[in-house]
């Protein structure tokens, strides 16, 4: 399949999965999905397309939540990212760890990083932050201060 | 059963960022392996952000010693792809020149360390001075032995000058005998072999489903390499192979990466020689709104960075994720059921950056001192010098 076969293959599979494709250019393709698929979506792009898990981006972007899943099809030199658009009241996704180790770390990342639950991961534990960090305050969100006194100094961090 | 728990890190010599390793042993036999990050978060995703695109660069490049070309290179093709334009092919041909003498004094490094922690210190002394011959050429072509500054947005920030040239090829043609010496004595010494060839076998199928990169998945037989995949630079335009062995265990990757720096040569003659005349620069003033991703093969395997801009001078977000992001996880599928002895070189064997002050202890469950970061290694080096005795080298 060449990359504009591919793209149509996705489109049509799932249908009622898809929101937008942006078909930026001949290397990148963003592809819009609901926050409920990205496990099947990961799932026929990983075993049937075998494409390559290159990391996902967790992005604040202030009024909601998102989440690039980018893929690689390096046989057909294509970079595929999903895009999953969660809001900021209901931070929470299927986890992809239990489909392929690669996942683990980056999910780790994003739960503390950014706050976001990922269902059915077998492993979640701090990955970067200190053990003495406070629960709930999430460092790469846009409303994070470091020069909050409340909420990080005079807790001893 | 009375487990011992073998702690490595969070600072030891065989690391550059500090770690922790948490090995479960049973007598000797590694049965369980935890790993434990974040020493060493600086937030520089989220110092990013508070930089301009310019700055940024200078930023990033701060994030790994070795790897100061990696980092810039896939944040400018980052920035590149949200516009998107294509740089100078001179700026290319720069770029890639660069590239690949990092790719180059970073394989030396390892290779020498690896050599080192084996008993091998002739390896470690040939390897090091070789580097230095290496590094010497980067700063004959950037000013620089580490953190070049090449890079910018759009370009290059520093012309290589014509005169400079014959000397650098020069050099270069003097550390290929050197190379391969250094090759012919990791493949003909049976004691070497016998000391790493089965030894931390990652096989394909793990090495998939850890999305492992570089070196690490094509010496488990994944021919998978961002400069043929996905050229960029000036890879497409000069002739180079890449190297891919099967047997995924440190043998080799030994035996790999030191291929690989005979490419690298190959490849920095072949730009130097063929250094197209024009412009090494786009000056590029506004960044539109967007994102972009820039995705390049640094030493030790992919470099991932996805840019967004809001418009402003400023990236809105920017994701950086270094290969050993990948790689590291892989212990978990390599030491499980080898010896503490071989655990040295198979936790070095996939490059995790090294250096950082020498502390290490080992504890038994009572919380006796046992030993420290230097015994580990002698350790590691009486099991090569038994091997040879008992080979009669």
């Amino acid at each position: 399949m060449d990359r504009n076969a591919v793209i149509e293959d996705i489109k049509k599979r799932f249908e009622a999965d898809v929101t937008d494709v942006f078909d930026k250019s001949p290397k990148r393709v963003y592809i819009g999905i609901r926050p409920e698929s990205i496990r099947r979506v990961a799932q026929y792009v990983l075993r049937d397309l075998g494409a390559r898990f290159n990391i996902a981006s967790g992005v604040d972007a202030r009024g909601h939540m998102e989440i690039l899943y980018h893929f690689t099809l390096e046989d057909i030199n294509l970079l595929v990212s999903f895009r999953v658009i969660l809001p900021k009241e209901k931070l929470e996704i299927d986890s992809l760890a239990p489909l392929f180790e690669g996942a683990n770390w980056i999910e780790r990342e994003m739960n503390e990083l950014l706050g976001i639950t990922f269902k059915g991961h077998p492993d979640m534990r701090r990955l970067l932050l200190p053990a003495e960090w406070p629960e709930g305050v999430y460092p790469l969100r846009c409303d994070y201060r470091e020069w909050d006194k409340d909420a990080i100094r005079d807790r001893g961090v | 059963m009375a487990r011992t728990i073998v702690p490595i890190g969070p600072y030891h010599p065989l690391q550059e960022e500090p770690e922790f390793f948490t090995l479960t042993v049973d007598g000797e036999t590694v049965v369980a392996i935890d790993v434990q990050v974040g020493y060493n978060h600086r937030g520089i995703e989220k110092l990013s952000e508070t930089k301009t695109f310019d700055q940024s660069t200078f930023v990033i490049e701060r994030i790994c010693g070795i790897c100061s070309t990696s980092h810039p290179f896939a944040y400018t093709r980052a920035v590149e792809d949200i516009i998107p334009v294509e740089v100078p092919e001179r700026a290319k041909f720069i770029r890639t020149i660069i590239a690949e003498g990092e790719r180059l004094h970073s394989h030396l490094l390892w290779l020498g360390l690896a050599g080192h922690f084996l008993g091998y210190n002739t390896i470690y002394m040939w390897a090091w001075k070789l580097r230095e011959e290496v590094l010497d050429v980067l700063e004959i072509l950037s000013g620089n032995r580490n953190n070049y500054a090449m890079f910018k947005p759009g370009g290059v920030r520093r012309d290589i000058k014509a005169e400079d040239i014959p000397g650098v090829i020069k050099k270069l043609d003097s550390i290929v005998p050197t190379l391969t010496m250094l090759k012919n004595a990791v493949v003909d010494d049976p004691v070497l072999h016998a000391r790493t060839k089965g030894i931390g076998i990652l096989t394909k199928e793990e090495a998939v489903d850890f999305c492992a990169l570089g070196p690490t998945s094509r010496a488990s037989g994944v021919a998978r390499d961002a400069r043929k995949d996905s050229p960029y630079g000036a890879y497409d335009k000069v002739d180079w192979e890449m190297i891919v062995t099967h047997n995924g265990d440190v043998f080799d990757k030994v035996v790999l990466r030191i291929l690989e720096m005979l490419e690298s040569v190959k490849i920095m003659k072949a730009c130097l020689t063929r250094l197209p005349k024009g412009d090494i620069d786009l000056n590029i003033k506004d960044i539109p709104p967007g994102e972009g991703i820039g995705h390049i093969e640094a030493p030790r395997g992919e470099t991932f960075h996805y840019v967004r801009s809001d418009g402003t001078n400023r990236p809105a977000r920017h994701k950086v994720r270094a290969p050993t992001f990948m790689n590291l996880p892989t212990y978990k599928a390599t030491v499980v059921g080898e010896t503490i002895s071989d655990a040295t070189i198979i936790l070095a064997a996939i490059d995790p950056c090294y250096c950082c002050t020498e502390r290490m202890a080992v504890r038994s469950t009572k919380g006796n001192l046992l030993g420290r970061g230097e015994d580990l290694i002698r350790l590691s080096q009486e099991k090569t010098e038994k091997m040879r005795r008992k080979m009669g080298r």
